[in-house]
């Protein structure tokens, strides 16, 4: 039973939970019988961190990676390159082997009804992790009803329901209560509350605020949603095409974007004020085929203020914050970087 | 008052309506066959069939292999002789009754057997992808290269008539017919979000497939089985047709309609019996394979 809770801090609070070194994975076409026809790159070349007990949102179009990061990170997809550290420990060393690097890293879904068993009452699907990490049936099930109390789903009314008898807030809660089950360090949420009504997202939104204070967890909060990212994310990246465009604390983000993409994404929220309301989109077109990222900076093809230097080399995250409050933002674009040759990098000369 | 007194009632009685309880996926399946008429007759044709058979010894009947020179092609309605005789002067409702046992026998037993083996091949392949996925999908395009009523009378003629050697040719043509459907039917499911989250856990692949699969498949396979059970009859009777299944003067389906071929021009309606009994329990499988289908797919 005792290796069934959660773990003991290992690296101390300044060790970063997890440390995602040029992370890539590419998804090979079959063209033919002889020869690749290249590969889809999905995730190409991420460096992430995610700090203890932060929330680090991922945002971004779809397509661009974010789902790919999450499955990667859950081992469900072997990487092309790079390598994981889990509270600086090598994922699949002989410290940390996968299984106990899984029981620490859970995820929740955005499909609440395709990521539960639909022959499984809920008791038995959230006793399930548990099981499988040896612990008996009687103390599986006592564990999930007081999770299901946890995440405010009273358990004699629903241990022995199964999911199609459930709205979609309450199987999401379920699989909340089932990540929840092995008692993990990190929980993954992908797009966890998409398919919500708003009402209802809000009280999931708040239900996951109070079980990370209560649990003591970190979370990677994948979503397309940014007014959702900006109520509950500390730290935000902004993914495209497969790689950070930026990265920062939530409100440096949000007040200041320095990557012209971020920019974009941000203008491109609806707003209740009719006076704000846009007229032209503030990104036209659609992301390139990943198979064939543009050269150079791979926003360039759809960029506001490309130059040619941007199609030529590519840019890297560098820091462009100079507040305290913006203390580890950093952008990918040629125009933030002085002497890069961009018109408009020269008036940030620091 | 009284008002005070509805409300409170109204409070409690949802609380009843929504105690716990274990509602279990199969017991709403037999509800909604139960209430399915179409299927009810069908799985009754079925049921009555079977039990006439299970019990013929005990039902008073005439010996099914002796036979009388001077009753031969009786039509339907002589008295001592309800559906008449055969070419032989046996009478035709023993036989069907005993032939029915036999065409069941060599319907059902390839179609369970190739539930079982390319179930779970199918499972296999279709749970770990990759090469062995390709390995098991590639043998099984080369049986499905072959018509199957070629493939079953070939394997059965290369290995010589019998009910044995029917049976055989009927499994393997039918094997790789359940692999492809289990495959499937596992490909499709091994993607779904909860099939991951059990993945993610670090669950054994034995594990998840025991707990996560297998009861969300088993039901899609079952079924086409069941569909193929009419299949597989009807292949029996072709085989033992042409002479490479059940021998005579043993009773079969198949091979009574081949005897009887040629009093069609003086008995038809004796010679249409035989034939009569594999396409009422063919279309009462299939009718009763469709319903089971139906009520499988509980969604809310």
């Amino acid at each position: 039973m005792l290796h069934i809770d959660q773990p003991e801090d290992r690296g101390g609070p300044a060790q970063p939970l997890v440390i995602a070194r040029g992370l890539a994975k590419y998804f090979p076409l079959k063209r033919g019988l002889f020869g690749s026809g290249g590969a889809v790159k999905a995730v190409d070349g991420l460096d992430l961190e995610i700090k203890k007990g932060e929330t680090l949102a991922i945002v971004g179009e779809s397509g661009c990676g974010k789902s790919t990061v999450s499955r990667l990170l859950m081992g469900l997809i072997p990487p092309t390159a790079g390598e994981v550290l889990f509270d600086g420990e090598l994922v699949g060393s002989a410290a940390l082997p996968a299984k106990e690097y899984l029981r620490q890293v859970q995820m929740v879904f955005q499909d609440s009804y395709a990521s539960l068993n639909p022959r499984l009452s809920i008791e038995e699907s959230i006793a399930f992790p548990p099981m499988v990490h040896g612990l008996g049936r009687t103390e599986a099930v006592e564990r999930a009803h007081d999770l299901l109390d946890a995440v405010g789903l009273a358990p004699g009314l629903f241990a022995g329901r199964y999911p199609h008898e459930l709205s979609g807030g309450q199987r999401q809660r379920i699989n909340i209560a089932r990540a929840l089950a092995l008692r993990p360090r990190l929980i993954i949420l992908d797009e966890p509350v998409s398919a919500l009504d708003k009402s209802v997202e809000a009280q999931v939104l708040n239900l996951l605020m109070d079980l990370k204070e209560q649990f003591g967890l970190t979370y990677l909060f994948i979503s397309h949603d940014l007014n959702v990212v900006h109520h509950v994310a500390d730290r935000v990246l902004v993914m495209y095409l497969g790689r950070a465009a930026e990265i920062g604390p939530v409100e440096s983000i949000f007040a200041a974007p320095g990557h012209p993409y971020t920019r974009g994404l941000l203008a491109s929220r609806l707003s209740m004020d009719p006076t704000k309301r846009r007229k032209t989109p503030p990104l036209t077109g659609d992301p390139p085929n990943p198979v064939n990222p543009p050269p150079g900076c791979r926003f360039n093809t759809r960029c506001p203020i490309a130059e040619p230097v941007c199609s030529n080399s590519q840019p890297n995250l560098a820091a462009i914050g100079h507040t305290i409050h913006a203390l580890g933002h950093e952008a990918a674009c040629w125009a933030l970087v002085p002497g890069s040759g961009h018109s408009l990098a020269t008036r940030k000369v620091a | 008052m009284t008002e005070i007194a509805t409300v409170s009632s109204g409070l409690v009685a949802p609380r009843r309506i929504l105690k716990p309880r274990r509602a279990s996926y199969w017991r709403a399946v037999g509800r909604r066959l139960l209430r399915d008429r179409v299927t009810m007759v069908c799985l009754g044709i079925l049921a009555v069939m079977a039990l006439a058979m299970i019990f013929a010894p005990l039902l008073g009947l005439y010996d099914p292999l002796q036979g009388s020179m001077i009753r031969r092609l009786k039509p339907v309605g002589t008295p001592g002789h309800i559906l008449g005789t055969d070419e032989l002067g046996r009478d035709m409702l023993t036989r069907l009754i005993y032939g029915g046992r036999l065409s069941w026998f060599v319907g059902i037993t390839p179609v369970a057997i190739a539930f079982v083996v390319g179930g779970a091949l199918g499972i296999t392949a279709g749970y770990a992808g990759g090469r062995i996925n390709m390995a098991i999908m590639r043998i099984t395009d080369v049986f499905y290269a072959f018509p199957s009523v070629l493939l079953a009378v070939a394997i059965s003629g290369a290995l010589g008539p019998g009910i044995g050697n029917a049976i055989i040719a009927m499994t393997m043509v039918f094997i790789p017919m359940m692999i492809r459907i289990s495959e499937s039917v596992t490909t499709s499911t091994r993607n779904l979000d909860y099939v991951e989250a059990a993945r993610s856990t670090g669950a054994s692949a034995l594990t998840v497939v025991r707990v996560h699969v297998l009861p969300n498949v088993l039901g899609s396979i079952f079924v086409y089985a069941t569909t193929l059970v009419s299949v597989s009859m009807i292949l029996a009777s072709g085989l033992s047709f042409i002479g490479l299944g059940v021998k005579p003067p043993e009773p079969e389906w198949g091979l009574m309609l081949n005897t009887l071929r040629t009093a069609i021009y003086t008995q038809p309606l004796l010679a249409t019996l035989p034939g009569l009994g594999i396409f009422v329990t063919s279309l009462c499988f299939n009718m009763a394979s469709d319903g089971l289908r139906a009520a499988m797919d509980v969604r809310a």
